[in-house]
């Protein structure tokens, strides 16, 4: 089940699907978040601040905003 | 030969700089844009190279101001920054993103050499790499390793410089650059080279163990929603702890010293115009410019060295969605706090935030936040009109006010933020997309070459304004309309001869009517009418007139017209003379009402041109630097006008 990546909560690990179209895309892929890529969700700033992932062995922090432009299925947690 | 250093933010890209090239770096702006321009020469074996160091870019594209230039340079070859070869600095322990970066260089065809550079970070992250495969991907490319930090690699950089060789036309991807605008290719291009990298990842790569899990553990404690606060309020409170106990001391020593320097000259050289132009108009002028010096070094220590930890990232990641209401980024941070000291670097630091609109409204809020130079007013002033006394015990009230008007002046930068996010339309959203580095322990050579820099740009940038206004008032204070000046002049020096004043006492009544009558004096009393609501006469006319150019000059001016001697910080014997000021009515002049009327006019007024002319270039119009002095203006009058209403 795919969903938005601002949904996935701290610690858990997804899969990037898909980027939406708009005029950040590119950026978001050349930060590394690119289709098939994993991710995990390290934490999140106070009052539904930035969130900051793990992509790949650096941190990225991104808003609400930008996290809700990518697609990610959920990863298992394998406990 | 010139060569380009290149790579993403985050690589140690300037470090590797300063290690090759030391103290020879000279900066100066890329053309037609305000990016800074660092570049250095380094000479190995009689040949002499020039290093320019580009800003860190994720890829060829540009997203900010900043990294336009990368882009501008390197894919234009009538450009003058258009290399001979390329150096890309890149992080060995995140390959991946690094290489799509250097895919883009190495397209270029130009000769080019790849610095591995945080070889000992990979370690940590259990991160090997395999050197032959990556040299088989790039067949036409030096590739050095390096730990830069360690100051590792920088003779192995240094030999390969040597040893650059002419491209044969190997690329990495058929794909070409695509042209800056065009959005879909650049998809399409990033995504093919990804992918390219991804297939072949595994082969150059291995990776022992994941996660990072000292940085992940201080993290949890500094992004904490109580703790991630506290700390960072606590290292503001040490910060300002500094600006204002600890850099006291160097600037008591430098303003002592250039008033004795002035007085040496005036004593030493023969009289005349051209001694008082240097003793009263540049020498002043200079020191009114180097007793910043100690405030703003510090500042910028403290921000460099939180920056070089990685902290600095951390607060822009806790603070981004507290300021995101008034329009601003986490990143205006650092230009606002900068801004505590001296709004022109302040404002020049702005250029890191990648949206136009949230760095437009950086810049323009900025100078509300006192800076350095408002002290010396705001210390006479709570001097002059608010009692020393303790409230509750233990607070003092002057103490109190001092705070309250930095709080003024914080809370109106970010209401008139808000003003200006609903008046300023944009198509673009803001981002944020920022790499959290891991921490480390700055180096203490790349703090103290930003602490320098920084200082520099205050003295080039700010110092020759403030200088050359001040030798403008000057003129403006030692002339007047035709013999207007020396009859009044003499008719003083009777007058206060015969009332039996001693000599020294005579000369600064003297000066006080010569200056009464020259044409800054007229000025002063010109205005006189309109800052009449504000509970002020001609004489603070005169002086905020001559704080024009720089806001302290406001306490000597009001020393030269109250004819007392400065003495410093204490300003003892001006503070008794203006007390006892009295209205043509024998009201006293400076009351509770229109001492903080001035001091609340001082927080809001833009008196400060240097400031105006870093913001005429940082946006390249005059717009915005007139809308600014504007506003700010209306603010300063009203505010004050107020005050003096509500206290009197």
């Amino acid at each position: 089940m795919t969903q938005i990546l601002s949904k996935i909560k701290n610690g858990e690990t997804a899969i990037v699907c898909q980027i939406e179209e708009s005029s950040l895309k590119v950026k978001l892929m050349e930060m590394g978040l690119i289709e098939g890529k994993e991710l995990q969700v390290l934490y999140r700033a106070p009052f539904s601040g930035p969130m900051a992932i793990d992509v790949g062995g650096y941190v990225l922090s991104l808003r609400k905003d930008e996290a809700n432009l990518i697609m990610v299925e959920l990863k298992p947690n394998k406990a | 030969m010139k060569i380009a250093l290149l790579g993403n933010p985050n690589t140690g890209k300037s470090t590797v700089f300063n290690l090759l090239t030391g103290m020879r770096q000279h900066i100066g702006n890329f053309p037609g844009v305000t990016v800074e321009k660092k570049v250095g020469k380094i000479n190995v074996d009689n040949e002499e190279y020039e290093l320019i160091d580009f800003p860190g870019t994720y890829s060829i594209y540009p997203r900010s101001k900043d990294e336009e230039v990368v882009y501008r340079s390197l894919c234009n070859n009538q450009s003058v920054n258009y290399p001979d070869a390329i150096i890309v600095v890149v992080d060995a322990s995140n390959l991946e993103r690094n290489l799509l970066f250097f895919s883009q260089a190495y397209d270029l065809q130009l000769p080019i050499m790849m610095v591995l550079n945080m070889t000992d970070l990979a370690k940590k992250k259990h991160k090997e790499y395999n050197l032959d495969e990556i040299q088989k991907l790039f067949p036409e490319a030096l590739i050095v390793e390096a730990n830069a930090r360690a100051g590792m690699g920088i003779d192995r950089i240094q030999s390969a410089l040597l040893m650059f060789k002419g491209r044969e036309g190997d690329t990495f991807q058929t794909e070409v650059i695509a042209m800056v605008d065009n959005i879909a290719q650049q998809e399409i291009e990033t995504e093919a080279r990804f992918k390219r990298i991804a297939s072949i990842l595994p082969s150059i790569e291995v990776i022992r163990l994941k996660k990072d899990s000292k940085s992940n553990k201080l993290d949890r404690i500094l992004v904490h929603p109580v703790w991630g606060y506290a700390i960072f309020t606590f290292i503001l409170f040490i910060l300002f702890q500094f600006i204002f106990e600890f850099a006291s001391i160097p600037m008591d020593l430098i303003d002592s010293s250039f008033s004795s320097l002035s007085d040496f000259l005036a004593s030493s050289l023969p009289n005349g115009v051209f001694t008082d132009l240097i003793t009263q108009g540049i020498v002043p002028g200079i020191g009114g410019v180097v007793i910043f010096i100690p405030q703003i070094a510090l500042l910028f220590l403290f921000i460099a060295i939180l920056e070089e930890t990685g902290y600095l990232s951390r607060v822009v990641f806790i603070m981004d969605r507290l300021v995101r209401p008034f329009g601003l980024n986490g990143k205006s941070m650092v230009p606002l706090l900068s801004s505590v000291a001296c709004a022109i670097p302040g404002i020049m630091s702005a250029r890191t935030i990648p949206d136009w609109k949230e760095r437009m409204i950086t810049i323009m809020v900025a100078p509300l936040m006192s800076c350095s130079a408002r002290i010396p007013v705001y210390t006479l002033l709570i001097a002059l009109v608010i009692p020393n006394k303790l409230l509750l015990g233990f607070i003092s009230l002057q103490g109190l006010v001092l705070f309250g008007l930095y709080s003024l002046g914080t809370f109106s930068a970010l209401g008139m933020a808000v003003i200006l996010k609903l008046l300023i339309k944009t198509k673009k959203k803001g981002f944020l997309m920022l790499e959290m580095p891991s921490y480390k322990l700055p180096s203490p050579r790349n703090v103290l070459i930003i602490v320098w820099e920084k200082v520099r740009i205050f003295v080039w940038d700010a110092g020759k304004i403030i200088l050359a206004i001040s030798i403008v008032l000057w003129v403006l204070a030692t002339y007047g309309p035709g013999d207007r000046m020396s009859e009044a002049g003499e008719k003083a020096q009777i007058e206060y001869s015969e009332k039996g004043y001693s000599e020294v006492e005579v000369d600064q009544y003297v000066a006080s009517v010569e200056l009464e009558n020259s044409y800054i004096g007229i000025m002063g009393k010109t205005i006189e009418p309109i800052i009449e609501p504000m509970g002020y006469d001609w004489k603070i006319g005169i002086s905020l007139i001559a704080s024009f150019a720089a806001r302290e000059v406001f306490v000597g001016s009001m020393a030269t017209i109250y004819a007392v001697q400065d003495d410093g910080e204490a300003n003892r014997p001006l503070i008794e003379k203006m007390r006892s000021e009295k209205r043509s009515d024998g009201a006293p002049v400076y009351t509770l009402a229109s001492g903080v009327s001035l001091m609340v006019f001082y927080v809001f007024a833009m008196q400060c041109m240097a400031t105006l002319a870093v913001v005429k270039r940082e946006t390249k119009s005059w717009k915005w630097p007139l809308i600014q002095m504007g506003y700010m203006g209306v603010l300063a009058y009203l505010g004050a006008w107020i005050t003096f209403i509500i206290l009197s």
